[in-house]
């Protein structure tokens, strides 16, 4: 399925990937071996995702069957009916979509707004908070959510969608990522606007901004695709129903009384996995280019 | 001029440092603060009229047998965990560096899981687990291997969760290591090889050393996210059996859900700690020699 879609084999050298890009004669060129392998590992990689998507239109009998049928004996879309009918599905899929696109755009306002000053502005505080930046990238997110949840019912947010978005509305990852990107941008741009009288802020949104929508494409996308995974905080947030991001409603289904319907379960993870699949197939040089930029996922 | 860039400066960082003030750095010393404390759930709406307990929470954790469990098993998820899926990483990313066909088409498949959530892959590999009519037993049913109940057994369940974890989480090394290996010139294994280095001495002596900065960067990074495992044992075992494979982030949430928040804080900041250690140790080991 997925990976069958055509890909450019060269498919991401306008990534700005760090050391030389001498292409001479490879050493120690790889052969029939190396291919063998790498496509046994690319079967082994992508197998669990055919098998979810044959088994979900499969009907819940066939999908217990021992041994089990390969192609679908009988094509059904009983389980994807039951998502949308009798389960709520359609609610968790808008909730997970405002809430990623939400974080998604605060991420790429607020980063490159603090990326910028860190790359190109001088004032005093600059080190200290861009070290915090750094800091900030190793705290584990279990270590603050006990105090996050006091906090956010206190301020009345407990099971809302902006109690969900709020506290990642802009994080390290997205500051260190504009960051690293601005700052190869050249300083003349800068001082020619100011040359010309234009002020920082506007410096800011009118000559830096419209250079940086590589490094927003990047961020954006990577931004979408871990808010869309999130699932400790929604977990904690989401009190009631109404309130269920996909992952979420997946995992208590799937520890709950749903836990044995496999058919509702995986139909459950083809709604979910496949946008984020398919965004990654058409965007995937961009996120390829983001990790090479700043090595981190 | 210069005042003016920093009046801009501090502009642009104002939403970023009101967010971070509120949601990061608050939580993060008030985690801290009811660590030593009582604080229950039903303290919730009076959180700074509770009790201050002093390391009570902490002695508590330590013991408390099934802590200690926890602790063994975090520990595991890191020491299976991160040698294994490093493992398979770098193994890819120089099998894709010494091929010139196909490499995107390989490099997004690898990748692919990485992007997935880990819930719905959890969902999908406890389908593949299944001792009965799982592809997995199924294909080592072919070849006349055991099948055994994976996710039931208290030796198996925990292994099977690293294996799958690595399965997800291999892609992000890949693209990291490959993008090392492409910064060692070909001239230096070129000039080995003039001396005599066949292929596997080649790797040992030149590829290996040459990178070490990028090792160091992924066994941290690897590290730190085995060492908040959570989310497929939640979904693929609860834990289970026996406790087998909860973890310290399970074990915090099991506390939070309970309503003992001090503990729960207290939990999550031994992690903390051990996150930060663990950082340090590895870059005082890969970093020294330099």
């Amino acid at each position: 399925m997925a990976t069958q879609t055509p890909v450019r084999p060269d498919a991401a050298p306008a990534a700005p990937v760090a050391g030389p890009s001498k292409q001479g004669a490879n050493p120690d060129r790889g052969g029939a071996g190396t291919y063998l392998a790498l496509g046994i590992g690319l079967i082994l990689m992508t197998i669990p995702f055919l098998w979810m998507a044959i088994s979900a239109i499969k009907p819940e009998a066939e999908i217990r069957r021992v041994p089990p049928t390969w192609l679908p004996e009988t094509f059904t879309r009983a389980n994807f009916d039951e998502l949308f009918t009798r389960l709520d599905f359609m609610t968790y899929f808008v909730n997970s979509t405002v809430v990623a696109v939400a974080v998604t755009v605060g991420n790429m306002i607020f980063c490159s707004m603090l990326g910028y000053a860190l790359a190109k502005l001088e004032f005093r505080g600059k080190k200290v908070l861009f070290a915090v930046v750094l800091a900030t990238l190793m705290i584990p997110g279990v270590v603050t959510f006990v105090p996050l949840f006091v906090l956010t019912v206190n301020l009345g947010l407990a099971n809302t969608l902006t109690g969900m978005i709020l506290p990642f509305l802009a994080g390290p990852f997205g500051v260190f990522l504009m960051r690293q990107y601005i700052l190869s941008l050249p300083d003349e741009l800068i001082h020619a606007a100011r040359v010309d009288g234009a002020g920082e802020l506007r410096i800011f949104a009118q000559v830096i901004l419209p250079l940086c929508w590589p490094a927003l494409a990047t961020l954006g996308i990577l931004t979408f695709l871990g808010s869309w995974n999130q699932f400790l905080w929604p977990l904690v947030v989401a009190t009631n129903e109404d309130k269920y991001t996909l992952p979420v409603a997946i995992a208590l289904y799937a520890v709950g009384q749903n836990a044995t319907q496999y058919g509702l379960l995986l139909a459950g993870s083809v709604v979910t996995v496949i946008p984020v699949i398919a965004v990654f197939l058409f965007l995937q040089r961009h996120i390829m280019q983001g990790i090479s930029m700043t090595g981190i996922k | 001029m210069r005042k003016q860039q920093a009046r801009a400066a501090w502009i642009l960082a104002a939403p970023f440092l009101v967010l971070f003030l509120v949601f990061t750095a608050g939580p993060v010393l008030a985690s801290l603060g009811m660590s030593f404390t009582d604080i229950k759930r039903t303290d919730i709406r009076t959180p700074f009229a509770v009790g201050f307990i002093g390391f009570d929470n902490y002695a508590q954790l330590l013991g408390d047998p099934l802590f200690r469990k926890v602790m063994v098993n975090t520990g595991l998820y890191v020491v299976l965990g991160v040698p294994l899926t490093m493992g398979l990483a770098l193994a890819v990313a120089v099998m894709l560096n010494r091929i010139e066909r196909l490499k995107g088409l390989f490099r997004v498949g690898y990748y692919l899981p990485v992007v997935t959530s880990i819930v719905a892959v959890s969902v999908v590999w406890k389908f593949l687990l299944r001792p009965e009519g799982g592809l997995i037993n199924e294909a080592l049913g072919l070849v006349g291997l055991p099948q055994p109940e994976w996710l039931d057994n208290p030796d198996l369940a925990l292994p099977a969760l690293v294996v799958m974890a690595a399965w997800r989480n291999l892609g992000s090394l890949m693209i990291i290591f490959l993008a090392g290996l492409q910064t060692i010139p070909d001239e230096v294994k070129e000039a080995a090889q003039v001396d005599g280095a066949r292929g596997w001495d080649v790797f040992r002596r030149i590829t290996l050393p040459m990178l070490k900065p990028t090792l160091l960067f992924g066994a941290v990074i690897t590290s730190i996210g085995y060492l908040q495992f959570f989310e497929e044992a939640f979904v693929m075992t609860k834990g289970g059996p026996l406790d087998a494979t909860r973890s310290v982030t399970f074990f915090t949430y099991d506390q939070f859900g309970y309503g003992n928040y001090g503990l729960a804080a207290s939990a999550s900041y031994l992690l903390f700690i051990a996150v930060v250690v663990l950082t340090y140790v590895q870059f005082k080991i890969f970093g020294e020699k330099d």
